[in-house]
């Protein structure tokens, strides 16, 4: 028995768009990308100490240097840098919770440093990230790994690594998830509207 | 998230579990070459003491300098309080000069919620008469957590002069809420009647110290204040340290786990002797060390955010 066709209202929500950047398959393949790119720029990372920056840069940081263990059999430090106390809009929300600062056993005094990170976008992140690393040590350099840069940047920074350039819409957003964070890996791109 | 911290009531579980684990984040800066966290730059915190006080009023100082807030000192000695100037207006006074928190010790109980109503910043209780000293209570449960890796469940003995003790007070309330069995011992002159049910359900109430030490995880003693021993609570001060006091003997009737602490300042020989102060058991140096990371806590969920 067939139901009468439900009233149609006048004109349909637009929903945002959504567009998948890169899939599972595609971040892997990024973040190998990524680990050989260091490797090459730091003599096969010699010296090196990788620092994820909380939430997504942790996890991210972790697969770096298992990747470049699978390809060098060089075992890289991994540690952990929050940022929140360092943060330039911690006025601007509630109070965020503090999160655990965890640096490898070795430290990073005279180390090269790679910060890592998920999204680079107006790189207020990365200089936090530059002034809590000054507060917990002395490294010989620092440099910055990013899976999306997305642009728009209003401090002069650059990242060192960069998994893919995505041209963005100051309106638009950028949603990386992982499958240690999130369940799943992926990077899409929310707004604009649908044509 | 809440704007003062008057008792220890005004923590939920939640949030007194979030001082708790921000306060575990603090205690690393005290490690490192650069004990100082950017996090409170350019907010003014006054320190408010009508009382005599030496660790708490230095533990806030320490805690609001490593997040480098600027902190101007208030002491009524040597202040126009001695002129007779009221609590509002020296309140009214600091408002003006734009405080965004006021530590206050007070002799009254309830002065901080009096202060509360009259200023527009952050309102820290650090000691109000009788009444109650959340901070202290915060940071005797991060030393019970650090030490013994949990709060619910715990069995505490707070041992000594319940009814002019804040410690005491805040305490109940902070550990009922976090899960941990509270026993209030003392002679019965100085543990109040309703103080259960005045503030947790659960607590008991013992009389008998040697009773109650074989099955408590924690025994903290309260420092018998020397202005008390004249007005006939108990015999004699011998008399109190033979029946209420923690000795030798006594400390190894408690398990092999339990801990022994004190919110000092001590009466070595009254309350507690130096051979159980200066123990293993004993946590009051840990206490005061904690103490500065749980304050720092405190004013960076207070001040830390846009919480108005």
């Amino acid at each position: 028995m067939a139901y009468p066709p439900a009233a149609q209202s006048p004109s349909p929500p637009r929903q945002p768009s959504v567009k998948v950047i890169l899939a599972s398959a595609d971040v892997s393949r990024v973040v190998d990308r990524i680990a050989h790119q260091i490797l090459e720029k730091t003599q096969g990372a010699a010296d090196t100490v990788l620092l994820g920056i909380p939430t997504r840069g942790v996890p991210l940081a972790r697969r770096l240097a298992a990747r470049i263990s699978t390809f060098e059999d060089v075992t890289v430090p991994v540690g952990v840098l929050d940022i929140t106390l360092y943060r330039d809009d911690l006025r601007r929300h509630a109070t965020r919770a503090v999160g655990p600062t965890d640096l490898p056993p070795g430290g990073i005094d005279g180390k090269r440093v790679v910060l890592v990170d998920d999204v680079l976008f107006s790189g207020r992140t990365v200089r936090a990230a530059l002034d809590a690393l000054s507060d917990v040590g002395r490294p010989a350099s620092v440099q910055l790994a990013v899976l999306v840069d997305r642009g728009h940047r209003q401090l002069p920074i650059r990242a060192d690594y960069v998994g893919k350039n995505i041209p963005t819409a100051l309106a638009e957003s950028v949603k990386v998830t992982l499958a240690e964070t999130d369940g799943a890996d992926e990077v899409r791109l929310y707004g604009g509207t649908t044509s | 998230m809440i704007r003062h911290l008057l008792s220890g009531a005004d923590l939920d579980a939640a949030t007194a579990t979030q001082i708790l684990d921000t306060a575990a984040e603090m205690a690393t800066v005290a490690g490192r070459e650069v004990k100082k966290l950017p996090a409170l730059r350019g907010r003014t915190v006054v320190n408010l003491f009508y009382e005599d006080s030496t660790r708490t009023r230095i533990s806030f100082e320490a805690a609001a300098k490593r997040l480098s807030a600027d902190v101007i000192n208030f002491s009524a000695k040597g202040s126009s309080v001695t002129k007779g100037e009221s609590l509002k207006d020296t309140a009214l006074t600091l408002q003006a000069m734009g405080a965004d928190a006021v530590v206050v010790r007070h002799p009254a109980s309830g002065a901080p919620h009096r202060l509360a109503n009259w200023v527009d910043g952050s309102v820290v209780n650090a000691g109000d008469g009788t009444h109650e000293h959340p901070t202290q209570a915060l940071l005797d449960a991060y030393t019970m957590r650090a030490r013994l890796g949990r709060l619910a469940g715990l069995h505490v003995a707070i041992v000594g002069d319940v009814l002019h003790s804040r410690v005491a007070r805040s305490n109940v309330l902070l550990l009922s809420t976090l899960g941990a069995k509270v026993t209030l011992v003392g002679p019965p002159t100085l543990i109040p009647v309703d103080i259960p049910q005045a503030l947790a359900p659960g607590t008991d109430v013992s009389y008998d110290l040697d009773a109650v030490l074989p099955g408590v995880d924690v025994v903290m003693m309260l420092r018998v204040q020397r202005e008390r021993m004249g007005d006939s609570y108990f015999p004699s001060a011998r008399e109190y340290a033979r029946r209420y006091g923690l000795d030798g003997p006594r400390m190894r009737r408690l398990p092999e786990h339990a801990i022994v602490m004190h919110p000092g300042p001590m009466n070595r020989g009254m309350e507690i002797t130096a051979e159980v102060a200066d123990s293993p058991r004993s946590t009051i140096v840990e206490q005061v060390a904690n103490g500065v990371s749980v304050r720092m806590a405190v004013l960076y969920l207070l001040l830390g955010g846009n919480n108005r």
